[in-house]
C-alpha cells in the first residue's frame, strides 16, 4: 500500500529534483513529466541529476501551455505509466515542480491508508465557485476555445465575443455535470483506472480538448462519475490572488507553513533555501495525525487581496491614489467641524477638550496660520503650521491629519473667515460631522473696532460664504453628517444641542455636563444687527434675533435650569 | 509622447561620446542579474556602505558614471569586482543631471534585466526586505506582469544639528540620520506623464514653507524591468512610455511599493551644498541648494517633536508610506 507521485515540471529543475529525491527516498514512486518547451540540454541535465533513483521515471513529454488540454494530456500519460509500473500504488498524488511536502511522507501515507477509498479532489459545480478569471465560469464548458489566452489574447477575446453574439453553445456529453476545482488532486487507483479505461473516454477527451482550462475541470468533473467517496478539498495548499495567479511562499512563511499541518504547499519560491532545508529534512519528528488547517494562511492571503483591491480607507500615498468617489472613505476616521461655536462661546476649544477628552484644534484653515491644538508649530506626522504650505494642497493637509491621528478623534473650528477650499471635501466625506451655528460670524464683527462700512462689507462676504457652505451640505450628493442652527435659535436653548454633541463625540457613559461654556456678552448685538439692516445688509443667517430686552430676559430665565449637575 | 521618447533616446545616443569607459565588466553580467545604474561626483566616503547594502540585497552588478570626481571615487570603484565604470567630464546639467548618460548605459546593458537606478545616498526599502532578497521581489513582479516598481524618496535626518555627528566611511548612515516625517506629503497627478507628483517632508517643511511649489519632488520609479525602448524623463521621477508611471492604483486598492531612504542630510551635506552652488549644475538654477545655503548658515535642525524614528519597513508600511500590495 503506497502513494505514487506525478510531478509536472517546467522550471527550476534543481528544486524539482530535490523534491523528487525526497519522495523517492521515502518510498514513493515518482513519474515526472517535463514540458517539451524545455530545452533538451536542461532536460538531459535534469534526468542526469536523478540517475540512480529506480523509483523515479520520466513520462513522454508534451508541449504544455497554460489553460489548454495539453496539461491534462500530460497528466493522463503520467498517471497511466505510474499505475502500470507500480501495482502496489493505491493513491496517486498530483504535484508540480514547485510543490513542497510540509509533513513527513510517512504521515501522508498513514493519513491516506486510514482513508483507502477516499478521493481528495476539490470539485464544485460552476454555480458554487467564485474565483474564476475573466468571468468565464459556466461558459468554460459551453464555448470553444481554440486560441491561446496568453499568446493570442486578441483572438481569444474576439472569438468568445463572437460566440456569445451568435449564441453558440456546445453540447455537454450526456451524463457529465461540469465541476471545477484546484488542479492538484490525490485520487485512488480505483477511480483513476475507471477514468482511464472508460470506453467513453474518447468522447470525453474530445469534449474537454476545447474546454477552457480543462486542468481545473477534467478530473473534477469525471471523478464524479466513478468515485464512491469524494472529499471535495485539495491536500495541496495553494492560494490564488485576485488575478488568478498562485501566491508564493518564502522563507519567512516557515512557521506559518509548519503550523498549517497541510501535506503539500505550492508554490514555493525556488530560492527559498530555508524552506527547502527545513521541510526536506531527512529526520523529522513524526507522530502528528493532525488534520490540515490552513486557516492562518488563508487569512494572510485574503488580507493581501483585500489590501490590493480595497486598500486602507483615507490613505493617499505613492501607490494608492484613488480617483474621486473611489476612495472607499475620503478620510480614515470620523472628525467634527465646528462653525460658529468659538465665536459665540469664550474658550470653546478648552471647554470642548475638557468635556470630551478629545483633540480640539482651533481654526485649522485660518488665513494666517494653522491653529493646531495648543498652537504648536508642528503636529502629528510633522505637519507644519505654515499657511502657504497648507494652502498648497488643503485636501492633502486634512486627509493627512486624519490619517496621522487614527484612533483619536479630532475636532476643529471653521468659519467663513477661513480658507474655503476645503469645503468641497468636507461635504463629500462621510466621516465629517459638521455643526454650524449660522450667523455667528457676526459676533466678532460686532466686537471689532473696524469702521462700520468695512464691517458691512465683511458681513456681506461672510454671509455669502456661509450660505454657499450650507447649501453645499444640503446637496443630494453630500455625504457629511451635519446639523445647522441659526444663531438666534441656538442662543435660546444652547445646552440641549451641546449635550447632544458631547454625547456624540466623547467617550461612552459620559456624565451629564457639569460645566457650561461661557457665552460672550451679546448686549447690544440686536442693535448691531439692526444697524446692518439699516445699511441695506440683511444678516438673515443669524435668524430671528429678538431685540435685546426680551432676549436677555428670556435667556436669563432659560439658561439656568440646564445647568443642573 | 512617442516622439518625445525617441528624442530622449537620441539625445542619450549623442551624449554617449561624453563618457569614457574606465572599466567595463559588463560581459560578466548573467541572464537574470539585477543591475544598478548610478552617477556620482566626489562620494568616496559613501561608497563602501552603498556597495555593501546593495550587494547584500542581491544586486549583481553596478554601472557607475563618475562625473569628474577628484576624491578617489573613480579609483575606488575601478577596483571593485562587480562594477563597470565610465567617466564624464562634461556638464552634469547639460546631460540633464546624468539622465542622458544613464539612459544610454541602460539602452546598452539593461534590456531584459531589472534595473535599479539610484543615487549613492538613496537606499531602497521594499516589503519584506529584511527576509527576502531583491530577486524575490523581481521574480514576483515578473510573475505578476508588473514592469516598474515605485519607491518614494524619504528624507532622513538626524536629531540636532546636521554637523554634530560626523559620518565615517562604511557606516550605516541611518545610525545618524534615523528620523523622518511620517505624514505631511502632498500628492497631485501629472496629467502629461501620468505619474504622481509628491512633495513634502522635512525639506518642504523647513526650506520651502513660503514657496511650496518649489519643494523637491519625492516620487521615484527606480526599479524597472528594462526594455530598449524605455527612457527616463527627469531623474527617476518619470519614465516613458507612460504606462510605466502607473505604479499607483486609482480604484481604491494599493499596489506594492517601497521607499528610497535618502541619506542626504549628514555631516557631508554642508560641504556638498556649497560645492554644488559653485558648480551651478543643478536643477532650476540650483534654487534648491540656494534655499539650503540660506538655512545652513544658522545650522539647521530638521528634527521636530513629531518626527518619527526609523525602525523597519513594517513601520513604514503601517504609516502608509509604502505598501505590500498583494504580496504576502
Amino acid at each position: 500500500m503506497s502513494v505514487g507521485i506525478i510531478m509536472l515540471v517546467h522550471t527550476s529543475f534543481n528544486r524539482a529534483a530535490e523534491v523528487a529525491r525526497h519522495w523517492s527516498n521515502n518510498g514513493c514512486p515518482v513519474v515526472i513529466h517535463v514540458d517539451k518547451n524545455v530545452k533538451n540540454q536542461d532536460y538531459n541535465d535534469f534526468v542526469e541529476s536523478l540517475a540512480g533513483y529506480d523509483q523515479i521515471q520520466f513520462s513522454t513529454r508534451k508541449r504544455c501551455e497554460w489553460g489548454t488540454w495539453s496539461i491534462v494530456e500530460a497528466t493522463l500519460i503520467a498517471a497511466e505509466k505510474l499505475l502500470k509500473t507500480n501495482p502496489e500504488v493505491r493513491h496517486v498524488f498530483l504535484a508540480s515542480g514547485s510543490c513542497l511536502p510540509l509533513r513527513p511522507v510517512s504521515e501522508l501515507r498513514h493519513y491516506l491508508a486510514a482513508r483507502p477509498r477516499v478521493d481528495f479532489i476539490e470539485s464544485a459545480t460552476t454555480q458554487d465557485v467564485s474565483w474564476t478569471v475573466d468571468g468565464l465560469d459556466a461558459e468554460r464548458f459551453t464555448l470553444r476555445f481554440p486560441f491561446s489566452w496568453k499568446r493570442q489574447r486578441f483572438l481569444f477575446d474576439r472569438y468568445v465575443r463572437l460566440q456569445r453574439k451568435v449564441r453558440f453553445k456546445r453540447r455537454i456529453p450526456a451524463g457529465l455535470v461540469p465541476h471545477m476545482g484546484s488542479q492538484w488532486w490525490c485520487l485512488t487507483r480505483q477511480t483513476l483506472t475507471a477514468l482511464l479505461e472508460d470506453p467513453e473516454r474518447a468522447t470525453y477527451d474530445a469534449y474537454f480538448r476545447k474546454v477552457w482550462i480543462p486542468d481545473e475541470s477534467y478530473f473534477q468533473t469525471l471523478t464524479r462519475l466513478y468515485s464512491t467517496n469524494i472529499e471535495s478539498r485539495s491536500l495541496t495548499l495553494s492560494k490564488f490572488d485576485f488575478q488568478g495567479k498562485p501566491h508564493i511562499f518564502y522563507d519567512d512563511h516557515l512557521q506559518l507553513l509548519r503550523r498549517s499541518d497541510c501535506f503539500v504547499a505550492r508554490k514555493i519560491w525556488p530560492r527559498a533555501d530555508r524552506l527547502y532545508e527545513a521541510f526536506l529534512d531527512e529526520n523529522p519528528n513524526e507522530g502528528s495525525r493532525a488534520e490540515p488547517n490552513p486557516g492562518k494562511i488563508n487569512q494572510l492571503f485574503s488580507k493581501a487581496v483585500e489590501r490590493r483591491t480595497k486598500g486602507r480607507p483615507g490613505l493617499f500615498m505613492q501607490s494608492r491614489f484613488p480617483n474621486r468617489s473611489w476612495e472607499n472613505g475620503v478620510t480614515s476616521g470620523p472628525y467634527t467641524v465646528f462653525q460658529g461655536f468659538s465665536d459665540l462661546f469664550e474658550d470653546f476649544e478648552g471647554w470642548l477638550a475638557r468635556s470630551t477628552g478629545t483633540r480640539v484644534h482651533g481654526h485649522l484653515f485660518a488665513q494666517e496660520r494653522v491653529e493646531f491644538e495648543g498652537r504648536q508649530e508642528n503636529y502629528l506626522g510633522a505637519l507644519s503650521d505654515a499657511a502657504l504650505l497648507r494652502d498648497y494642497n488643503p485636501q492633502a493637509f486634512l486627509t493627512n491629519l486624519i490619517w496621522n491621528s487614527r484612533g483619536e478623534r479630532q475636532s476643529f473650528q471653521f468659519s467663513p473667515r477661513d480658507n474655503q477650499k476645503i469645503v468641497e471635501l468636507l461635504a463629500r466625506d462621510a466621516n465629517a460631522q459638521i455643526l454650524v451655528i449660522t450667523g455667528a460670524w457676526a459676533v466678532p464683527l460686532f466686537y471689532s473696532n473696524a469702521n462700520f462700512s468695512e464691517i458691512r462689507v465683511a458681513a456681506a462676504r461672510q454671509q455669502k460664504l456661509e450660505g454657499d457652505f450650507v447649501e453645499l451640505l444640503r446637496k443630494s450628493y453630500s455625504k457629511a453628517r451635519f446639523r445647522i442652527w441659526s444663531m438666534a435659535d441656538f442662543v435660546q436653548l444652547p445646552m440641549e444641542p451641546l449635550q447632544g454633541i458631547i454625547d456624540d463625540i466623547g467617550p461612552r457613559g459620559q456624565r451629564r455636563l457639569t460645566e457650561a461654556p461661557k457665552m460672550v456678552d451679546l448686549e447690544g448685538f440686536g442693535q448691531f444687527l439692526q444697524n446692518l439692516k439699516n445699511q441695506g445688509m440683511h444678516p438673515h443667517l443669524v435668524g430671528d434675533f429678538r431685540s435685546d430686552e426680551e432676549n436677555d430676559a428670556s435667556r436669563r430665565k432659560q439658561r439656568k435650569p440646564y445647568l443642573v449637575k | 509622447m512617442r516622439i518625445q521618447r525617441k528624442r530622449w533616446l537620441a539625445r542619450a545616443f549623442r551624449k554617449r561620446r561624453e563618457m569614457i569607459s574606465v572599466v567595463d565588466r559588463s560581459k560578466e553580467v548573467k541572464r537574470n542579474d539585477i543591475l544598478i545604474f548610478s552617477t556620482l561626483r566626489n562620494e568616496l566616503i559613501r561608497l563602501p556602505y552603498f556597495l555593501k547594502y546593495y550587494r547584500d540585497m542581491g544586486v549583481d552588478h553596478f554601472f557607475f558614471v563618475d562625473n569628474d570626481s577628484t576624491d578617489g571615487s573613480r579609483e575606488f570603484l575601478a577596483g571593485q569586482p562587480d562594477v563597470s565604470l565610465w567617466t564624464a567630464e562634461a556638464g552634469y546639467k547639460r546631460a540633464r543631471f546624468g539622465v542622458d548618460w544613464l539612459n544610454w548605459l541602460q539602452f546598452r546593458h539593461a534590456p531584459g534585466h531589472w534595473a535599479l537606478t539610484v543615487d549613492v545616498d538613496e537606499f531602497l526599502v521594499y516589503p519584506f526586505c529584511d527576509t527576502r532578497s531583491l530577486h524575490a521581489l523581481t521574480d514576483w513582479l515578473d510573475a505578476s506582469s508588473i514592469r516598474s516598481f515605485g519607491a518614494m524618496l524619504l528624507d532622513m535626518y538626524p536629531k540636532g544639528s546636521i554637523n554634530k555627528q560626523p559620518y565615517t566611511a562604511g557606516q550605516d548612515p541611518f545610525e545618524i540620520a534615523s528620523w523622518f516625517d511620517s505624514g505631511n506629503y502632498m500628492i497631485s497627478k501629472n496629467r502629461l506623464y501620468g505619474n504622481l507628483w509628491i512633495q513634502g517632508g522635512p525639506r518642504a517643511r523647513r526650506f520651502f514653507p513660503d514657496n511650496p511649489e518649489r519643494a523637491p519632488a519625492l516620487n521615484k520609479i527606480p526599479l524597472v524591468k528594462w526594455d530598449r525602448s524605455y527612457a527616463y524623463v527627469s531623474s527617476t521621477h518619470s519614465i516613458l512610455p507612460r504606462g510605466l508611471n502607473l505604479i499607483y492604483d486609482e480604484w481604491g486598492g494599493e499596489k506594492a511599493s517601497g521607499c528610497l531612504m535618502h541619506a542626504k542630510f549628514l555631516s557631508t551635506f554642508a560641504g556638498k551644498a556649497s560645492e554644488e552652488l559653485l558648480r551651478k549644475q543643478h536643477y532650476a538654477n540650483s534654487h534648491e541648494y540656494k534655499a539650503y545655503q540660506a538655512q545652513l548658515e544658522d545650522d539647521p535642525d530638521l528634527w521636530c517633536k513629531w518626527s518619527e524614528k526609523y525602525i523597519n519597513w513594517r513601520q513604514l508600511e503601517i504609516l502608509g508610506l509604502m505598501s505590500k500590495g498583494n504580496w504576502a
